[in-house]
């Protein structure tokens, strides 16, 4: 049973505040977000943070919901995935982790990378160029979700593609939220 | 014509589209699993209201919060109002709500529809 004990010292260690494991649908995104929120707001956060994380968080969740059907490797691990909120002092950090095949981590490295190389205008421009001429795709994503990520945050976008082998790889996501 | 008039939720907005009444707002959270769906009887309320529309339409949108998606049901929601004349959108933002404002400043530079700000 000590790995009980090792996980909640690591979660303390890492200002983890919640920590969800598992099958994504919309119902659980919307006990997440309600979880985190009322953890804000137990902790008293000001309402433009608070917004700024809850943005986060449904980009994050919703972009699992949505895609948590491509990846089938095994079937114990169809839409396992995992969803972090971590406390700093001065920060909020927003991570999500999920797996994916190889041609889509190549696709999600390039996209993500392009929106790193821009400013607030370019992401703006980005933004509104998406908006204009994409229409929603076969899984209703407006493909502006990592834009929005960024633009909320105000902060770059960190990744990290971990082979698990057999061709897949487990994406993790990182946003952060500064506090002030 | 009939009145669409559906309360908001945790993940959807409320919708008030009254004709006679001259009231039409959408309002609150918009994070639907489909949000296509959501919006669909919506934007076909809308064109049917084309046909006929009042002399003048104040469209409200009074958003705490939406997803990417609903955004871009939202400028759709935009774009078929553009085609009736007489129509003002008043978007309404939490006075310490940056990103909304600028939400809605964006959404006024992608259609041509006079655009009221209004804080809450």
């Amino acid at each position: 049973m000590k790995y009980i004990y090792d996980l909640h010292k690591t979660m303390l260690s890492r200002n983890l505040i919640l920590v969800y494991e598992g099958e994504f649908t919309q119902e659980i995104t919307k006990s997440v977000l309600a979880m985190a929120e009322r953890n804000m707001d137990s902790m008293g956060e000001e309402s433009s943070i608070k917004r700024k994380v809850f943005n986060v968080m449904v980009e994050c969740l919703q972009n699992i919901v949505k895609h948590s059907d491509d990846f089938n490797p095994l079937s114990a691990k169809r839409n396992a995935a995992i969803f972090i909120i971590g406390k700093e002092d001065d920060r909020y950090v927003v991570t999500s982790g999920n797996p994916v095949d190889k041609e889509t981590a190549d696709s999600l490295k390039e996209r993500i990378d392009s929106i790193n190389k821009l400013d607030k205008d370019g992401l703006k421009a980005m933004y509104k160029d998406i908006i204009k001429s994409n229409s929603l795709s076969d899984k209703g994503g407006a493909g502006l979700g990592f834009v929005d990520m960024a633009r909320k945050s105000g902060q770059k976008l960190e990744y990290d593609f971990e082979d698990m082998g057999e061709g897949f790889y487990f994406f993790s996501l990182t946003t952060t939220i500064l506090r002030f | 014509m009939e009145i669409i008039n559906l309360e908001g939720t945790e993940d959807t907005p409320k919708i008030l589209l009254d004709k006679g009444n001259g009231i039409f707002e959408i309002s609150g959270r918009s994070l639907p699993e489909d949000s296509a769906e959501f919006y669909q009887p919506i934007l076909d309320w809308i064109s049917a209201y084309g046909e006929d529309p009042n002399p003048e339409t104040l469209f409200t949108f009074k958003l705490e919060y939406f997803n990417t998606a609903s955004s871009k049901l939202i400028l759709d929601v935009l774009s078929s109002l553009e085609d009736i004349d007489g129509v003002t959108i008043d978007w309404y933002f939490h006075e310490d709500d940056e990103d909304m404002e600028e939400a809605g400043e964006e959404f006024s530079e992608l259609v041509e529809i006079p655009f009221e700000f209004k804080t809450y």
